[in-house]
């Protein structure tokens, strides 16, 4: 018998770096024949995103709260691909986190706001863990396969938060299906507002701390993945399975917690907007973030550093994308949809189409 | 008493006409998934074809030319989705979730560039539209207790795609059954390395059920804004592409329980539109989204293995290579 | 002169660096049964895999039936009257036998007439080879046996003249085989030809007319099966080799560590694989299995290390019960796993090399802090292992795929061998490793068993068994047919028992 030979170890940054950057140009090539069929500019069109995105202290705000968001869901769908799991779920999820907030809000009119805080930080994380817990078990234990049974869970969410919203939970007297406003303890601060007590002034914008939240839930994603027996875990089980059985590890169990903390990451998102923009519960506050989510995800590859890195690009093409529909009034924030699908579909479902001919590109360089 | 029979007469009507999409769609589905392909991209289908239907309507003033082109966007998404999934073994629910999301943007995106409506398509005029068909004798026999009132209000008054989705489910239990192309569909479903040893090609059959997947959700998307409708909304599918997956998984990727799951939802859903805020005797008054949630909590309720078994076919949502 | 149906002729195969056939000349007869029979890497799977059309020969010819032929699929063979019955088989569960037969050539957009025809040329069929089946049966109701004759049909029902039929006694009982064979003499009293690819000596005895010994990618010999005997033919299987011998003090074996009795072990489709075997494994000895592949050994081994559920039987290690564990208990008892597969079961893939380094030990001590992992402890300890184990590339941060099979194997022993386990459960330690590797991982293994240790290898290469094992045992269709000591074995005794023939006495 022979050995087989070594494969050629291409230099380790290339998958991660210049995959998803092509990607991005081939999704941004395909929105640009769009645009074009609208009879628009597509060059101009870009510029004016660039601008409306970072041109100035207001613009950058808007695109970071964005982007808060989609780092939660990005984060929360990545830990359960991580695991061999595609969670469609998060919307869903964080939509449900954001039932758990409002009632801990509304409750907590007398409490100090360093205790509101963390517990809502624990609330939300519970509630879209809760609500991930279900598919991840009925995937365990009894072969449902997780992503129809998210995708059903996001509909049942809706159903039951409309449910709520306009017969329960809804401000007596009012038209609108909202819960009442919550009371300022209970509001996150507003990075301006911190700014502004700083003597600094960076423009409003519901730039929040969830932010600082977001940004530390990735760090935590980073070293749990890396950094833990359990992350290890986790990716081998995503890898082989087979592997994973010999190493000692029973995916039953694990295919649970790996839900749970995907669940728990996505509701977070219930802190972004809230606790931290809206300071009350309206229908569909999330906004399509888990799905945004997803994209993020593939985009950033799965790890912490390009989802916050893909997280600030989509919050851009959001903020972006309002301001370019007010220049050019054919191109809706509908747009941006557009972007996201396309850069779901090169990413995720074309993303080998590209490595051949960027292998071989490599080969000759 | 023909009071009563008059309003459940209503009531069925009102569920065929809600299940006409649903069927389509769950049937167009049902090629995809049975051939191997997931297919959780029925929603930009039915969407896309919705549009370009309309559109082409609003501009040609032809219903049947709004048809055409709504066939052929869903054929054509259809195919890209059969392009990143069989030629580039992709993942196939990312594509389809995908397609969804693109579409759902691109239709309004197109919808008010070219209309300047907000999204929406202009209001059809008489030919652009499928208008309800009156069947012969439907009014000779309107006179007729009883079976006057069933044949006019149930069978008749339908318009056309109504009847084509009724006729859609035999047609279809006869392809996958009784057809050749039906066996080999079924096959590269469940064992593709027996259909390629069989000198049958995989990609082939593939990419033949996802056309013919891509029609019948063409049929589906037109009904919505042709014949149901006199226009296309923004998102005016409205998650019945979710609603006819579940219902093809429901009815456990066969033709005749997959309608029955489609039925059982409309008609669901018909029955809370009338009854809305009407109490029920013993339950009180069922809050609408109950209903609404009613088909997704069964469907988890079947693939948890509470209301029967899911067996999908086998070869699902795996690309096919050929072993070494 | 009778009329060949097949004849090959100076047939060349290569495999990048792999000489799978060399020169390889057979001559078919119309009619008659040949048998093929060879070690595992003879090169018959491959030379099978030319006639009918899966692989193309880079040099030599190929007639069928006196006319030359070169096939590019499986439909040119058929169309060609060649037909393939796999080891695996190619069936729809969940459609009856007639919709799998007539599955490609359904004569017809309409499906009602040629079921209909095909109802009859299948009974006809059935009734004419001994072929019976139901053909309503659904094929995942039926038994493995019915299987095989559903694929026979296949072939048939397609006009095959030659049937290939791969080692298609493996999945049988014995009863099962012996209806095979009657369905073979019936396909010949018919004219059909038929090539048997087997390792079962018995078999050839059996049913064949002629049978073509292959070794190491070349015909040894083509001889009537009535002028050979199982022992000629053994020695011609295996040959002389010389084989690498390692230097071995004499073992001086202690207390049992592991006692099997009577174990049964099934495969994922049910059916027995280990039909009741019991041996031991001492402190201080290295016990080796051989045999053919698939005869039992892959799931022994896996059951052993907890990765295979067990049907029935015991196993004992130091006083503990095994049967039933998983592989966390039985590596925490000292138990040491280097699998078959290595990169199925035994790495990550995609990780990178020290993280693939602790796999299954990742929850150890002294790799852990409260919380973390102890980068610094990971780095050390794939320092050390890669420096004693010579690893190379020596850089722990490549992934896994970036190693040479010989490394990945190193990589694995490194690991299961730092932990000095009491027993060693090896599978194929070297399949797919360079030469200087191999003579180091057998080092190794000596080394453990000389610190009296118990090592259990499972290997389908003999001449790494007779180098290592101080006692073999052999296991023929799932059941122990040899336990030998190193001293009395050759490769002619353990051939013989490998092809099922029956031990003589054990001197030899």
């Amino acid at each position: 018998m022979t050995a087989s030979a070594p494969t050629r170890s291409r230099p380790g940054w290339l998958a991660p770096a210049l995959l998803p950057a092509l990607n991005l140009v081939l999704a941004l090539a395909l929105s640009a024949v769009v645009i074009v069929l609208v009879g628009e500019n597509p060059v101009r069109a870009l510029r004016l995103l660039v601008a409306g995105a970072f041109g100035d202290g207001e613009a950058i705000g808007y695109t970071l709260y964005y982007a808060t968001s989609f780092i939660f869901t990005g984060l929360a769908v990545a830990v359960a691909f991580h695991g061999g799991l595609f969670n469609i779920g998060a919307e869903g999820q964080a939509y449900i986190a954001g039932l758990g907030v409002a009632l801990l809000c509304l409750g907590a009119e007398r409490w100090p706001a360093v205790l509101v805080i963390p517990a809502a930080i624990v609330v939300a994380a519970a509630f879209g863990a809760g609500w991930a817990f279900v598919p991840g078990w009925l995937q365990a234990s009894r072969g449902s396969h997780v992503v129809i049974t998210t995708i059903m869970f996001n509909f049942i969410a809706s159903a039951l938060m409309t449910h709520l919203l306009v017969n329960v939970l809804i401000k007596p007297g009012q038209q609108s299906p909202e819960t009442r406003e919550f009371t300022p303890n209970t509001w996150l601060p507003q990075l301006h507002d911190v700014a502004r007590a700083l003597g600094l002034d960076i423009g409003r914008s519901p730039l929040n701390l969830s932010l600082l939240f977001a940004l530390g839930a990735g760090a935590l994603v980073w070293l749990y993945l890396w950094h833990t027996r359990w992350g290890y875990e986790l990716r081998a089980l995503g890898h082989n399975e087979t592997a994973a059985v010999y190493a000692g590890i029973a995916p039953a169990r694990l295919i649970i917690v790996a839900m749970s903390i995907s669940g728990a990451l996505a509701g977070l998102v219930a802190l972004n907007e809230v606790m931290g923009v809206q300071h009350r519960l309206l229908i569909n506050f999330t906004g399509g973030a888990g799905y945004v989510g997803i994209a993020v995800a593939l985009m950033g590859r799965n790890h912490p550093v390009g989802i916050v890195l893909s997280a600030i690009l989509f919050g851009a093409l959001y903020q972006g994308g309002s301001e370019l529909a007010f220049d050019m009034p054919k191109l809706t924030r509908d747009m941006v949809v557009v972007i996201q699908g396309l850069i779901i579909l090169v990413c995720g479902a074309l993303e080998h189409a590209l490595r051949r001919p960027v292998a071989a590109l490599v080969q000759r360089v | 008493m023909s009071d009563s029979l008059l309003l459940s007469a209503l009531l069925v009507a009102a569920t065929l006409r809600g299940a006409t999409p649903l069927v389509l769609a769950a049937l167009g589905g049902l090629f995809a998934e049975r051939s191997g392909i997931v297919d959780i991209g029925l929603e930009g289908k039915m969407l896309g074809a919705a549009f370009a239907a309309a559109a082409t309507a609003a501009v040609t003033g032809s219903a049947w030319l709004g048809l055409a082109a709504a066939l052929a966007a869903a054929v054509a998404l259809a195919l890209v989705h059969g392009f990143a999934c069989i030629t580039h073994h992709g993942n196939q629910v990312v594509s389809g979730m995908a397609l969804n999301i693109t579409v759902s943007g691109l239709t309004a995106v197109l919808g008010n560039a070219w209309f300047h409506q907000g999204g929406q398509t202009p209001l059809l005029p008489p030919g652009g539209r499928f208008a309800p068909i009156q069947l012969p004798g439907a009014t000779a026999l309107a006179a007729v207790p009883g079976l006057g009132t069933v044949y006019r209000e149930v069978v008749s008054g339908h318009n056309v795609l109504v009847y084509a989705a009724a006729a859609a489910v035999p047609v279809v239990t006869w392809l996958v059954y009784c057809t050749r192309f039906g066996l080999r569909l079924r096959a590269v479903g469940e064992s593709p390395g027996a259909v390629d040893t069989a000198g049958i090609s995989v990609a082939g059959t593939r990419y033949r059920a996802l056309i013919v997947s891509g029609a019948l959700c063409g049929l589906s998307g037109a009904y919505l804004s042709i014949a149901h409708n006199a226009a296309f909304i923004r998102d005016m599918s409205a998650g019945k592409g979710y609603l006819a997956l579940a219902a093809l998984i429901f009815g456990q990727w066969r033709p005749v329980p997959t309608l029955g799951a489609c039925l059982l939802f409309a008609f669901a859903d018909a029955a809370q539109a009338r009854l809305q805020g009407t109490p029920l005797p013993g339950i009180g008054v069922i809050p609408v989204q109950l209903v609404q949630a009613l088909p997704y909590i069964l469907t988890v309720a079947l693939l948890a293995g509470f209301v029967g078994r899911a067996v999908a076919p086998r070869a699902i949502g795996v690309p096919y290579s050929k072993e070494p | 002169m009778a009329v060949q149906a097949v004849e090959l002729r100076g047939i060349d195969k290569w495999f990048g660096d792999v000489h799978a056939n060399r020169d390889v000349s057979i001559a078919v007869r119309a009619g008659t049964i040949h048998g093929i029979v060879g070690e595992n890497g003879a090169g018959k799977s491959t030379l099978m895999g030319i006639l009918y059309g899966y692989h193309h020969a880079d040099r030599g010819e190929m007639l069928v039936r006196g006319r030359p032929a070169a096939f590019r699929s499986a439909q040119d063979a058929l169309a060609a009257g060649i037909g393939m019955v796999h080891q695996h088989f190619m069936l729809v569960e969940p459609f009856t036998v007639l919709e799998n037969v007539v599955l490609g050539v359904e004569g017809g957009f309409r499906l009602r007439a040629g079921m209909a025809r095909a109802r009859a040329e299948l009974a006809r069929l059935g009734r004419e080879y001994h072929l019976e089946v139901d053909p309503d049966a659904r094929v995942a109701d039926l038994g493995v046996g019915q299987r095989q004759r559903v694929e026979i049909l296949k072939a048939l029902y397609r006009g095959a003249d030659l049937l290939i039929l791969d080692e298609p006694t493996a999945v049988l009982t014995p009863q099962e085989a012996d209806h095979l064979f009657e369905i073979l003499r019936a396909l010949r009293r018919q004219g059909k030809t038929v090539l048997l690819i087997t390792h079962k000596l018995r078999e050839i005895r059996e049913v064949t007319d002629v049978v073509t010994v292959m070794r190491q990618g070349r015909v040894v010999a083509t001889l009537p099966t009535a002028e050979t005997t199982p022992e000629g033919l053994a020695e011609l299987m295996v040959g002389r080799a010389v084989a690498l011998r390692v230097d071995k003090a004499p073992r001086r074996p202690g207390e049992p560590l592991l006692e099997v009795t009577d174990l049964v072990v099934e495969d994922g489709l049910g059916v027995e694989r280990v039909k009741g075997v019991s041996f031991s494994v001492r402190r201080g000895e290295i016990v080796g299995v051989a045999g053919v592949a698939g005869n039992g050994q892959s799931e022994l081994l896996e059951a052993l290390a907890g990765m295979r559920p067990v049907r029935s039987g015991r196993i004992r290690f130091k006083s503990h019960d095994l049967d039933g564990s998983e592989p966390r208990d039985v590596r925490r008892l000292g138990v040491g796993h280097v699998p078959e597969d290595r990169q199925r079961l035994g790495l990550v893939i995609p990780f990178v090399a020290r993280e693939s380094a602790i796999l299954g030990y990742q929850r150890e001590a002294r790799y852990n802090g409260a919380i973390l992992l102890r980068r610094a402890a990971l780095a050390s300890s794939w320092a050390k292992q890669a420096a004693e184990y010579d690893i190379r590339p020596g850089n722990g941060l490549l992934p896994t795929s970036a190693f040479s099979g010989g490394n990945q194997q190193k990589i694995v022993l490194a690991r299961e061998l730092d932990r000095n386990p009491d027993l060693l459960l090896v599978g194929q330690p070297t399949r797919g490793v360079d030469i200087g590797a191999i003579e180091f991982i057998h080092r190794r293994l000596v080394a453990l068993r000389d610190a009296d240790r118990g090592v259990l290898v499972v290997s389908v290469e003999l001449d790494e068994i007779l180098a290592l094992a101080d006692r073999i045992l052999v296991m023929h269709d799932g059941r122990l047919v040899g336990d030998v000591p190193q001293e009395n074995a050759t490769e002619q005794t353990l051939g013989l028992m490998m092809a099922g023939v029956p031990a003589g006495p054990s001197s030899g």
